[in-house]
């Protein structure tokens, strides 16, 4: 008999909050529905969405994605899943020519006037009227290396391939990116579809396979900080984050120049939630919110606001955060279309799956 | 004695469980097999399939295999005498120790997985250890070696108790009988112990190599991503390249290879019945 209270009282309180769940409470404490969003692993500071809950009642679904890849992956098999998505520039582009983005209404998003004009103007590239994108974050790709580990001089993407820093070196695990790497080297374009040109590029990142220590994408941060490896390839905005955690760790840019990339707010196609999706929009781009994101993830804003509100004034005029674009070759990845994807897939996946 | 009255009720039983079946087994394995022999335009093909002879991917099947093989193995060679010493010791206490076994099953596989990851770094926990002590240090990790010792970590369970069970099963007359009629201690095992234990190897044998050969979160933890097996590449056809048509197809040769090794454990232990 004993038995069956305790089953009955489990029962009961597996049920009732079952129950609390879907009643009331959530319309009284988000009286204005809900909001999807996806954005990168780490790209956020996660009391701003607390801010955004609480100052606008919107209940927001918050969820990650690793690369440019499985997001288009997971848009393309439910473009209702998600209202606003942040990738990067080229995925913008694929997700325009697929027609799976929504038309932004401005008049909604006022402070998108915080965002800088040359920002705008270099989101042309993927977005060519202006009309789908709100840039968040910018930056560049470069080598991170650890000054106590390499006593060479740090300036090409060729260091990547010397044989003395054997299992200390770590790659980005994306095809974009780890091709930009040996396209980059060779003197190509970050954009080649020359079929000859990403052969040699292949074949460089057979030869360099077992250098690499591992192909990894949010970890090179943590494994460069605690000392695992020499040398990572990885975006400008973990520079400051990682140089505050382990003085020894520098970011260069190699002389042969690099990916400028833009991550930009979009809303989907058969979002469900426009307009909450625009208040979210709107949140980001305001000047206060802008800075509490870059002091949290530290990657470039392009927010004029917010760079002029920065009090650290070495992070302000720092290089690294801020490049001189001028100062090394620059350029964007673009949309390569189906067949050129293709070719780029195959390529990896050969690198990927060659012994060493 | 009869569980239920009629047929009908049986029927009227079991009716959810064949309804699960039908939705998360037989329309899932519909689904790959349409996707699978299907191309983007929707035409029938055999492409998707054939594409396992492509150098990359039968590399990467092959690799596979090997690597399923040899975890196989070293699981077996684990967990057949420690079956035998459990079995062997007849305490209520051996409850116990097969509870220990199955415990770090109640923890997520991939967070143990990634504890491998932490313990086995170039800084890692062992590693500094071993400096302390001042031992050679341990250059495994991100190499064939981490990917087999994360599959044996993660799946001996799963060999032990199907081991165990079949090795508990066995009287003891029939050991006892062949001692009496003459047989020394290698002869009765040969004969007696290890043909009765069969079903319980074939079973932990199918229960290993199969994870073993379709994973992919081990192989990308412990592997560092260099080192690609077919699970891999079915992952990125769906995740990344977003290619359903080729990941199903390269499921469904995973599935042959799934299917004969279930063809040979029931033809073998019909074999045993005999």
């Amino acid at each position: 008999m004993k038995r069956r209270i305790v089953s009955c009282l489990l029962t009961a309180a597996m049920v009732i909050p079952m129950l609390t769940g879907c009643g009331g409470s959530d319309l009284s404490k988000y009286p204005n529905g809900k909001l999807y969003v996806y954005n990168w692993g780490e790209y956020i500071d996660e009391e701003v969405i607390d801010e955004f809950e609480e100052e606008y009642g919107i209940d927001v679904v918050y969820d990650m994605f690793e690369t440019n890849e499985i997001m288009y992956a997971k848009l393309a098999q439910d473009n209702s899943a998600y209202d606003v998505v942040c990738p990067s520039d080229y995925m913008i582009q694929k997700l325009i020519e697929h027609d799976m983005l929504k038309e932004l209404n401005f008049a909604n998003i006022p402070n998108s006037a915080n965002i800088g004009e040359q920002y705008f103007e270099q989101s042309k590239d993927f977005d060519p009227e202006n009309k789908y994108s709100v840039p968040y974050c910018w930056g560049t790709v470069g080598i991170l290396y650890n000054q106590t580990l390499v006593d060479d001089v740090v300036d090409s993407w060729d260091i990547l391939w010397n044989p003395k820093y054997n299992g200390q070196i770590l790659m980005q695990d994306s095809v974009r990116d780890a091709m930009m790497v040996a396209l980059l080297k060779n003197g190509y374009s970050l954009n080649s579809t020359n079929p000859d040109e990403i052969a040699v590029a292949t074949a460089d990142l057979i030869t360099q396979k077992p250098l690499v220590q591992a192909y990894v994408v949010d970890q090179v941060r943590d494994k460069m900080i605690g000392g695992e490896a020499a040398l990572g390839v990885i975006y400008s905005g973990e520079a400051i984050y990682t140089a505050r955690e382990n003085p020894d760790l520098v970011y260069v840019v190699p002389k042969e120049g690099t990916n400028v990339w833009i991550d930009s707010w979009v809303i989907t196609k058969e979002s469900k939630n426009v307009e909450n999706a625009e208040k979210w929009i709107d949140f980001m781009c305001r000047g206060d919110i802008a800075l509490k994101n870059f002091e949290y993830i530290t990657y470039s804003t392009p927010n004029d606001v917010a760079k002029e509100n920065i009090e650290d004034e070495d992070i302000k005029n720092s290089k690294v955060a801020f490049p001189d674009l001028d100062s090394f070759p620059t350029e964007s990845y673009k949309y390569l279309g189906y067949e050129a994807d293709r070719l780029y897939n195959d390529a990896w996946m050969e690198v990927k799956s060659a012994d060493y | 004695m009869k569980l239920f009255k009629s047929k009908r009720s049986a029927g009227l039983m079991a009716s959810p469980y064949i309804a699960w079946a039908i939705i998360f087994i037989v329309v899932p394995l519909c689904m790959v097999f349409y996707y699978g022999l299907t191309s983007a335009d929707g035409g029938f093909t055999f492409d998707n399939i054939a594409t396992i002879m492509k150098p990359g991917y039968i590399k990467a099947l092959k690799r596979s295999i090997v690597l399923a093989i040899i975890s196989t193995l070293v699981c077996f060679l684990l967990s057949y005498p420690l079956g035998m010493i459990l079995a062997s010791m007849k305490l209520k206490k051996n409850a116990y120790i097969v509870t220990l076994f199955i415990l770090p099953m109640w923890m997520n596989f991939l967070l143990r997985t990634l504890t491998w990851m932490t313990l086995l770094e170039g800084k890692g926990v062992i590693n500094t250890i071993l400096e302390f002590l001042h031992l050679p240090t341990l250059n495994i990790i991100n190499t064939n070696g981490a990917i087999v010792l994360g599959m044996v970590y993660n799946f001996l369970p799963f060999m032990i108790l199907p081991i165990y069970n079949a090795l508990n099963r066995i009287d003891e007359n029939v050991i006892n009988a062949a001692r009496d009629l003459g047989a020394g201690t290698v002869q009765t095992f040969l004969r007696i112990t290890l043909p009765l234990s069969m079903p319980g190897i074939l079973s932990g044998i199918t229960m290993v190599f199969i994870p073993a050969l379709t994973t992919f979160a081990i192989s990308t933890m412990l592997g560092g991503s260099k080192i690609l097996l077919i699970g891999n590449i079915i992952e990125q056809e769906f995740t990344q390249l977003y290619d359903w048509h080729l990941g199903s197809g390269l499921s469904i040769v995973l599935m042959i290879f799934i299917i004969l090794n279930m063809i040979i454990e029931n033809l073998s232990d019909n074999g045993g019945n005999n």
